[in-house]
């Protein structure tokens, strides 16, 4: 098998907070190949956007190595991570906040390009400028428009065209289209996937939302509490889901059906439980309504079949 | 069975430095005992401008309710004094805002913020009782009476939301406004309150407006729905006028295209093109006009009326055609 | 959410923006004009009245002149006219006043900036050193060093730097703080984009607003603590025509003559005020996020 495009190995995020150490990435190894979309899909709290940052070294992982071509960039100097950056981006969730209120579009989009030197005069950086807003379907009348004038799917668009400024391969989209209206929404999404169409590029599409990350991703990873509780190709996930929690997840989402108007759905009961000093053994168990004293035992996430891994004793032993 | 609410040609302006915005134009919908509707639509449709309206709690000076009447129980709300419309807040009409992190107070605990609701309106009833209707209370949202000692910060936004359906349902008034109430929840905990306030719902028999941007809470909790887009009704049906009909507004279509299905395998999605208009600056003719893929000579130029066929209702001249036709 | 199409087409520089705003805050316009007509005449202090001859020079025939056309304020116990010690009066105390702001912005601002982007320990030990300087009061720290060091204009200018120079490292301290955090700062960092230009194009510019405020602001209080510095002799001494100094030289004669010490105070407290209302002005334009 060739090395995929990117690789994490049992990369753990720990915080110091007052009341202990809060596990907010817990171990969690995954891959992504070239030209994939790997969808992390996890409620508030989970440890996903850590995962995400941690990945692109924005914050320092606590232990593990995070593999981008084979090559550990956990261990790159500044000059070889200055580097690396340039091939791996972020487009964030809120399209106020990720932009500099002071900066013009054009200034915003120009960042990147001054930074990593790409480009030698200021007719190829107008030039440059010009492509990307063109690229993500801004029009270059907004070149010189503050990101307060625009509306939440325009600035987004702003987001991604800086993001992809450094002709990036892999993007890390932490939430992009979870504060856009949904007609905007599918407008954004539209975008990601022409763009890896066009590009190949490959992404880590971070939500809460099943429904998008089923119609982005090609492989999905369900997180729990900063642990992976499973990971397979979305057909098979939602075909076949194994873990409790990603059955629960999946049961809970609102899907138009109105033959479900006022019939009881299964809802999985209680709350995610403190990610601070996390006792040993499953998760989820608290709220599993399958927990037994087996689930008391550390889960390693075991290959039930081709391609898909569950965290579950439960579940592992009823496939085999 | 008669209606509870009948708002009628309701027309709202909100008067800024600049602009005159056109927050609702000629909004009429009705609302039965028991029922559930839920009001559709995007950020600026104009939804939540609705519910104040109805609870009487428009910004004073800017909001201004140009023509229409909003008919509570037969009775025009629009003419109610300060005073009336205080009574009926509350005890007759409440609502449920979307942050429940900031529609509590912070520093008073939650028992004494229900007690606090319930002494407003029966100011006579006996310390005891209020007590006792706390602890019931909060048994029905399903927290334990003993936590109503505990302080909001120490409740988690599932529970935080589960205080403020308490606080609104304490009276158990005639009818509760939901505005967007589990939007800032987690799935599996937004599963838990919708279910909830289902179940709540049946009960005390109490009619509901919920206002959501997802379809696909609608489609699971209420009987009828209206589809707003810039300050109008566009669609009004019940549930399965809207969800299982063959004809419907542009604009409804385009939101189902712009949603991923689940069940279905689609490569792209298909959005609806363009952004909302600006309200204080609207299209001639259908307001939809400009990002409409049907659009004509004839909407560019007329406002097309709510064309009613039995329980459905669209506001589009190619609906009107077809009927002729 | 809609957007005004044809305020996106338009290009206008930040400061143009900041200015339309401002100028639709009538206080902070009237503030504004107060503030530039102090200023002019300060600027133009000498070809209005002449130092020597009117501001301290006697002329014991005219003393006590009530208002009047030739001496529109009146003149002093030495045959001073009021007016031209008022003027020349503005020229101590706005000078004094922005020299020491200026030191104080400039070293709070290092203090704060060094405190908030760096944070730990340096955070720690700097600001225990601003808030022990915060818990004594400006005038009474003024009074001090001007009373251990001697009077000059320097120590006046030295103490009120020392004095306000906390406020503006905590000022600056909390904007980079709730600036530092946000995705933008993220997202140049997620280009490799280096601590200095993180600092210098993503964080001071917007961390300066409320420094420009505060700086207003204090400048008024300033202008305050140096006349009353000067009421109780410690500040600027006679003849020199200050306008602390001029209501501590009226008082005596305060039943007779009041206009002595209406218009020197009349001239603090329209100073003060003006810089008041530009300075709340000021809060509301610099905030670019406040729709137009």
């Amino acid at each position: 098998m060739s090395t995929p495009l990117l690789e994490t190995r049992d990369l753990k995020k720990y915080f110091k907070t007052p009341a202990g150490m809060l596990h907010a990435v817990d171990g969690v190894s995954l891959t992504i190949g070239e030209g994939e979309t790997l969808g992390v899909v996890g409620e508030s709290g989970c440890g996903k956007s850590t995962l995400g940052r941690t990945v692109l070294r924005l914050l320092e992982p606590t232990a593990g190595q995070v593999l981008y071509r084979g090559e550990d960039i956990t261990t790159f100097d500044k000059r070889r991570m200055f580097a690396a950056r340039q091939e791996m981006q972020m487009i964030f969730q809120d399209p106020y906040a990720s932009l500099n209120p002071r900066l013009s579009v054009s200034e915003i989009i120009a960042e990147p390009l001054i930074v990593g030197k790409l480009c030698r005069n200021a007719h190829e950086m107008n030039e440059r400028i010009g492509g990307l807003m063109e690229t993500v379907g801004l029009a270059p009348r907004f070149a010189h428009s503050y990101p307060h004038e625009l509306d939440g799917g325009r600035r987004q668009r702003i987001g991604i065209a800086r993001a992809l400024a450094t002709n990036p391969r892999f993007i890390v989209c932490d939430e992009p289209v979870s504060a856009l209206d949904v007609s905007i929404q599918a407008q954004i999404l539209n975008l990601l996937m022409d763009l890896q169409e066009d590009k190949g590029l490959s992404y880590m599409f971070i939500t809460h939302d099943l429904s998008v990350v089923k119609h982005i991703s090609s492989h999905i990873a369900v997180m729990y509490l900063g642990q992976c509780v499973e990971y397979a190709g979305t057909k098979e996930l939602f075909a076949n889901p194994l873990h409790p929690y990603t059955r629960a997840l999946l049961a809970a989402i609102p899907v138009i059906d109105i033959t479900r108007r006022g019939k009881r759905i299964e809802t999985i009961q209680g709350e995610v439980t403190s990610p601070i000093e996390p006792a040993p053994g499953c998760r989820f168990a608290p709220r599993c309504a399958y927990a037994t004293e087996a689930c008391r035992q550390e889960q390693r996430l075991c290959q039930v079949s081709e391609g898909h891994w569950v965290a579950c004793c439960r579940a592992a032993g009823e496939e085999a | 069975m008669g209606n509870l609410l009948d708002i009628r040609h309701l027309t709202v302006v909100y008067h800024t430095e600049e602009d005159e915005v056109h927050a609702l134009s000629d909004v009429s919908f009705s609302l039965q005992k028991g029922e559930t509707l839920g009001l559709v639509g995007e950020t600026g449709a104009g939804k939540t401008t609705t519910a104040l309206a109805i609870m009487g709690l428009l910004p004073r000076r800017v909001g201004e309710v140009q023509s229409g009447e909003i008919l509570f129980e037969g009775r025009d709300l629009l003419r109610c004094s300060d005073a009336d419309m205080r009574a009926i807040r509350g005890a007759s009409i409440s609502m449920i805002f979307q942050d429940p992190m900031t529609s509590l107070n912070p520093t008073i605990r939650i028992g004494d913020q229900i007690a606090e609701s319930i002494r407003q309106h029966q100011p006579d009833m006996k310390r005891a009782d209020v007590e006792r209707r706390v602890d019931e209370i909060l048994e029905m949202v399903g927290i334990p009476a003993a936590r109503k000692r505990e302080y909001p910060h120490q409740f988690s936004g599932g529970m935080k939301q589960r205080v403020v359906i308490a606080i609104a349902l304490a009276l158990e008034p005639q009818l509760l406004i939901a505005d967007e109430p589990t939007t800032a929840l987690d799935v599996t905990i937004q599963a838990q309150v919708l279910q909830m306030m289902g179940d709540l719902q049946r009960q005390l028999g109490t009619s509901t407006i919920l206002i959501t941007h997802d379809l696909g809470v609608v489609s699971q909790t209420c009987d009828r729905v209206a589809v707003m887009y810039a300050g109008e009704i566009v669609e009004v049906g019940t549930a399965e006028d809207i969800f299982l009909g063959k004809t419907h507004h542009p604009y409804t279509t385009g939101l189902f295209g712009s949603l991923p299905d689940l069940n279905r395998e689609t490569r792209r999605l298909s959005p609806i093109d363009g952004l909302m208009p600006d309200p204080a600056d609207l299209p001639k003719g259908c307001r939809f006009n400009p990002r409409c893929p049907h659009c004509t000579a004839l909407c560019r130029e007329c406002e097309p009326e709510l064309t009613a066929r039995g329980s459905h209702a669209i506001r589009c001249h190619l609906m009107g055609k077809e009927e002729r036709a | 959410m809609s957007v005004k199409e044809n305020s996106a087409i338009r290009k206008r520089s930040q400061l143009s923006l900041i200015w339309h705003r401002l100028r639709r805050n009538r206080l902070a316009m009237l503030g504004l004009a107060l503030m530039s007509a102090i200023l002019l005449l300060a600027v133009f202090a000498d070809v209005i009245a002449d130092y020597d001859t009117k501001v301290v020079g006697m002329n014991m025939a005219e003393r006590l002149q009530t208002p009047s056309a030739k001496h529109w304020f009146g003149t002093d116990g030495y045959g001073r006219d009021v007016f031209a010690r008022i003027i020349h009066g503005s020229r101590l105390s706005l000078s004094l006043s922005i020299i020491s702001m200026l030191i104080a912005v400039a070293v709070g601002s290092m203090i704060g900036a060094i405190s908030g982007y760096f944070g730990g320990r340096v955070d720690d030990v700097l600001m225990r050193l601003m808030d022990m300087l915060l818990a004594i009061p400006p005038m009474l720290m003024s009074i001090s060093i001007v009373a251990a060091l001697g009077r000059s204009m320097a120590n006046l200018m030295l103490a009120l730097a020392l004095a306000y120079m906390p406020v503006f490292a905590r000022v600056i301290r909390s904007s980079i703080l709730s600036v530092k955090d946000q995705e933008f700062v993220e997202a140049a960092r997620a280009c490799g984009t280096s601590d200095a230009r993180i600092i210098l194009r993503h964080i001071i510019p917007n961390a300066v607003g409320p420094i420009i405020v505060q700086a207003t602001l204090a400048m008024g209080s300033s202008i305050l603590t140096i006349s009353s510095l000067s009421f109780m002799g410690m500040g600027i001494q006679p003849p020199q025509p200050e306008w602390g100094t001029m209501l501590y030289e009226g008082r005596d004669l305060i039943r007779t003559s009041p206009y002595l010490v209406i218009f020197p105070g009349a001239a603090i407290a329209v100073s003060v005020l003006s810089l008041n209302l530009l300075g709340d002005g000021l809060r509301d334009a610099l905030d670019p996020r406040l729709k137009n």
